[in-house]
């Protein structure tokens, strides 16, 4: 009897033992530690078409973009449908950190300095710290430097001015599909008519799908909210492709916008996409790592 | 009858102290990778591998996350994530194997011991059997490892486009340090 007890209690311990020894071996170890993962690479790029995308720039990286947009396709195949004219935006952007960054360009329609601060204030996430959403701020000062359409009268240095301020709220839902809303405000210092108000408050709404890694389609569109424009002013919409090849993000694309920054696609478009008024386009992304960065994630 | 069970617990509990201190385990483990052509040198790091290796089976395990790798240059660390190893879709890679020549190593004892360590390497959701060399050192009770080889991108179905074939070296040279402590269950 005292021999069966023993032999049964040593039975039932060493089943216990054997529960340590698994097979698994990595199993042995403890749960690791969650992490806080935040969502990246929503866009291809800082730009959904013309205008910005809810990513900025790593931090010490800068990007130089140069964009075109040419002629409108119903100007017919004697300007090789708008090929012979072409509008062209350079600028500079640079990551001061991994959420704020600043850029700068200049325009050639209407000779526009613009300037620009973006900062990230929530950035999505999942795991430990979780946010469903990404929100950035931007904020865009813009000098016309084009001759005054009346010299005659008396110009002040402060009417070439016009200034942006937008929210960007978005989601990358998931690998490949991103959806943001721009709620905007731009105030012009000076306005051609008694029919345009000085600001001028419209919301936007963009996507992209990623159609292979490389590839995607993006779409943007601006909606300004009524009796502020005149009449013959249209919303501004562009559908495009982002192609990315190592360094360089190609964007190629048809709007109605002639301008690439702000206050001129969102409040002086007058091309209208039932008549052709199209404007073919591209903006080409390359960056360059400055500063090399921070070791180890904040 | 009390001293039989005090005996047999205190036997049980001495077995269980022993297959403890047989396995280590690191979750600090360091994996770099390195690739080097002509055009462009492109180097990661990772330092929070984690592992566990049994002395008496000779078994190793490793697990690393993709995401976890650290690039010179942020562009880098996105491609590398978003089209390279898919770390959303794959996010981890693992190895799981032995060390074939388990007799030629001492744990006991204070030493350096060349090792070959067998078994299969999953990533971007594929499985290849693998076959390294590596070296193990016990120095105060802690072992540290180490190995260095080589790994082909095209062989874990990570095809690299033409544009950028040039940059990307056909052979990527992966170094692994791992520091093991025992593991106190």
């Amino acid at each position: 009897m005292k021999k069966l007890r023993y032999v049964l209690l040593l039975l039932c311990l060493l089943a216990c033992t054997s529960g340590y020894a698994q097979d698994d071996l990595l199993s042995l170890l403890e749960e690791e530690e969650e992490t806080t993962e935040y969502a990246k690479a929503s866009f291809k790029t800082t730009r959904v078409i013309n205008g910005h995308s809810l990513e900025n720039v790593a931090g010490g990286v800068m990007d130089m973009k140069i964009s075109h947009r040419f002629g409108m396709l119903n100007t017919g195949a004697y300007n090789l449908f708008g090929l012979d004219q072409a509008s062209i935006r350079i600028g500079l952007d640079y990551g001061l950190t991994d959420r704020l960054m600043i850029g700068a360009g200049r325009s050639s329609h209407n000779k526009v300095y613009d300037g620009f601060v973006k900062y990230k204030v929530l950035r999505q996430s999942s795991g430990k710290k979780t946010m469903p959403i990404s929100l950035a701020v931007l904020s865009g000062v813009y000098l016309k430097t084009i001759e005054w359409q009346q010299p005659e009268r008396e110009n002040y240095f402060s009417s070439r001015l016009e200034y942006t301020h937008q929210l960007i709220v978005g989601r990358k839902f998931s690998e490949s599909t991103t959806v943001q809303f721009m709620p905007t405000i731009v105030h012009r210092n000076l306005v051609a008519t008694g029919d345009d108000t000085h600001d001028v408050i419209l919301i936007g709404a963009a996507a992209r799908q990623k159609l292979t890694k490389r590839v995607a389609i993006n779409a943007e569109y601006y909606y300004a909210l009524p009796d502020q424009l005149p009449t013959d002013r249209q919303n501004s919409l562009a559908i495009g492709f982002d192609i990315e090849t190592g360094g360089h993000v190609f964007q190629l694309h048809f709007t109605n916008s002639t301008s690439m920054i702000e206050p001129g696609f969102l409040t002086e478009t007058i091309g209208d996409w039932s008549k052709g008024d199209i404007h073919f386009g591209f903006n080409v992304s390359r960056v360059f790592t400055i500063r090399k960065p921070k070791k180890s994630e904040s | 009858m009390k001293k039989i069970i005090l005996n047999t617990l205190l036997l049980v509990l001495v077995a269980n102290a022993v297959q403890a201190q047989d396995k280590f385990f690191t979750k600090t483990g360091k994996i770099s990778f390195f690739s080097s052509t002509p055009m462009e040198d492109i180097e990661a790091h990772n330092k929070t591998t984690t592992s566990v290796i049994d002395t008496k089976s000779g078994k190793m395990e490793f697990a690393v996350l993709m995401k976890a790798f650290q690039f010179e240059k942020a562009l880098m660390e996105e491609h590398f994530n978003e089209n390279y190893v898919e770390s959303a879709k794959y996010p981890k890679a693992s190895f799981s194997g032995a060390i074939t020549n388990l007799s030629a190593v001492d744990f006991k004892k204070d030493g350096t011991y060349k090792v070959t360590v067998k078994g299969n390497l999953t990533m971007h959701g594929v499985t290849k059997p693998v076959e390294v060399p590596g070296t193990i050192v016990v120095k105060n009770g802690a072992i540290q490892a180490a190995s260095t080889f080589s790994v082909a991108p095209e062989d874990f179905n990570i095809t690299i486009p033409n544009l950028v074939r040039e940059k990307i070296a056909k052979q990527i040279k992966v170094t692994i340090d791992m520091n093991y402590e025992p593991l106190k269950s």
